[in-house]
């Protein structure tokens, strides 16, 4: 089976950088998946996981929103945070989310409860991929 | 001539400074090579923010995002990046310097300016001098992580969008090398030199061109302050050692120069001893 090069590169330097038969990936306006040779693309991402299938395994990979940037050889995700499954503090994420909803009970404006919110979302989407929910 | 105990003991304290320094002269050096190394590996993020922005400004260049508009000037914000220790030679004073001449020659009132400060420094002294700072990050390590300045550059990029002031100015040491480093100014906001990147490709966008700027502005000038607060923490460290290394050096000087009168004092005391033993020998014959 053919393969795509795949880059996650966060400020803090790369993530991963590997091959894979096929990428998919949550972007604004759906799940997309992306074979070798798709033509160039750029779209934003959701927070939510990215999934590198290669053979018959799956590598998970925790994304906090960014863009996924396509070529036919090569599939390049810049996010402000990426972890891969395994690298996943589930402790640190948990803490997270507490925090996240204690700010979410106390509601002082709409401009921290927005940012709550997503603080939440980030924390519950590492702790999914975490355990391989999805 | 100072006595020999008291030079003694000049010696012995200038000494134990110069260990001191020596050591923190090693120390910054190897946070400067780790600080490189974290610039250079931010480098192909950025680059691949560029290569895209470019792309989007090549293939949609009638896209319009807030952060694209040049309005007229009412406020001005400058961010400054210090640092939050001193010890680090004029790695502070040329930044602030620099930043308040600008600030001085564009407004005559301080109503027009508001500072953002990373670094103790930088709050210190724009408070002092009555400017109004409204928001600061104090604490930063030496190896940022992204996450550490999210809420800084985050707010800086609202406060912008929501219309409190109209441009933004970033201000911080640029490292060339070890021993050199250079104040810079940049214009973060608006964002005004897009279609000055070059692209390599071109793209579909899904779902617009839009919908991408939404995402990949605010990505990209958050990314400018992050790739700012690195090279200036390199230049920190880099000042620091030039720093450490020239305190370490003065400091032999002086050992050298005590030494010198230590010597001179000692050999006085000797002459000084012996004329005494002659002068009573003489004295019995």
């Amino acid at each position: 089976m053919s393969t795509i090069k795949v880059n996650i590169v966060t400020p803090d330097g790369p993530v991963y950088d590997s091959d894979a038969n096929m990428v998919i990936a949550v972007t604004t306006t759906g799940e997309l998946g992306i074979l070798p040779g798709h033509i160039p693309m750029v779209a934003p991402l959701e927070i939510g996981a990215v999934r590198l299938n290669k053979d018959s395994s799956t590598e998970r990979v925790a994304v906090s929103g960014g863009f996924l940037e396509v070529r036919p050889d090569q599939v390049t995700i810049l996010a402000q945070s990426a972890e891969l499954a395994e690298d996943i503090d589930t402790a640190r994420a948990i803490e997270a989310k507490k925090r996240a909803e204690a700010r979410l009970q106390q509601k002082q404006g709409d401009l921290d409860a927005k940012r709550a919110e997503l603080a939440l979302s980030r924390a519950m989407n590492r702790l999914d991929v975490a355990k391989g929910k999805i | 001539m100072a006595s020999l105990r008291e030079i003694q003991s000049r010696i012995n304290s200038t000494k134990k400074t110069s260990q001191i320094t020596k050591a923190m002269h090693m120390v910054s050096a190897s946070k400067l090579s780790k600080a490189e190394l974290n610039a250079k590996s931010f480098n192909p993020y950025m680059e691949k923010i560029q290569d895209v922005i470019g792309a989007i400004a090549a293939g949609a260049p009638d896209a319009t995002h807030p952060m694209l508009e040049s309005r007229p000037v009412k406020k001005t914000a400058y961010l400054v990046i210090t640092s939050d220790r001193g010890l680090v030679g004029a790695y502070n004073s040329h930044v602030l310097k620099a930043a308040l001449g600008k600030i001085r020659e564009r407004h005559t009132s301080k109503d027009e300016v508001v500072i953002l400060s990373i670094g103790r420094n930088g709050v210190d002294f724009f408070n002092k001098l009555g400017y109004n700072v409204i928001q600061s990050v104090i604490g930063v390590s030496d190896h940022p992580t992204f996450a550490e300045i999210k809420d800084i550059t985050r707010e800086a990029i609202g406060k912008f969008i929501d219309g409190e002031y109209d441009e933004l100015y970033m201000y911080y040491n640029h490292f060339v090398s070890a021993i050199s480093q250079e104040v810079t100014e940049k214009k973060v906001l608006p964002l005004t030199d897009l279609s000055s990147m070059k692209s390599t490709a071109s793209y579909e966008f899904e779902p617009s061109a839009e919908a991408i700027l939404e995402v990949l502005l605010p990505q990209y000038a958050e990314s400018l302050m992050y790739g700012a607060l690195l090279d200036g923490k390199a230049s920190e460290h880099a000042s620091s050692m030039t720093a450490m290394k020239a305190a370490t050096d003065n400091a032999k000087e002086l050992i050298d120069d005590l030494t010198l009168s230590f010597n001179r004092a000692r050999q006085a005391a000797i002459t000084q001893e012996i004329t005494e033993i002659v002068g009573g020998v003489a004295a019995l014959e």
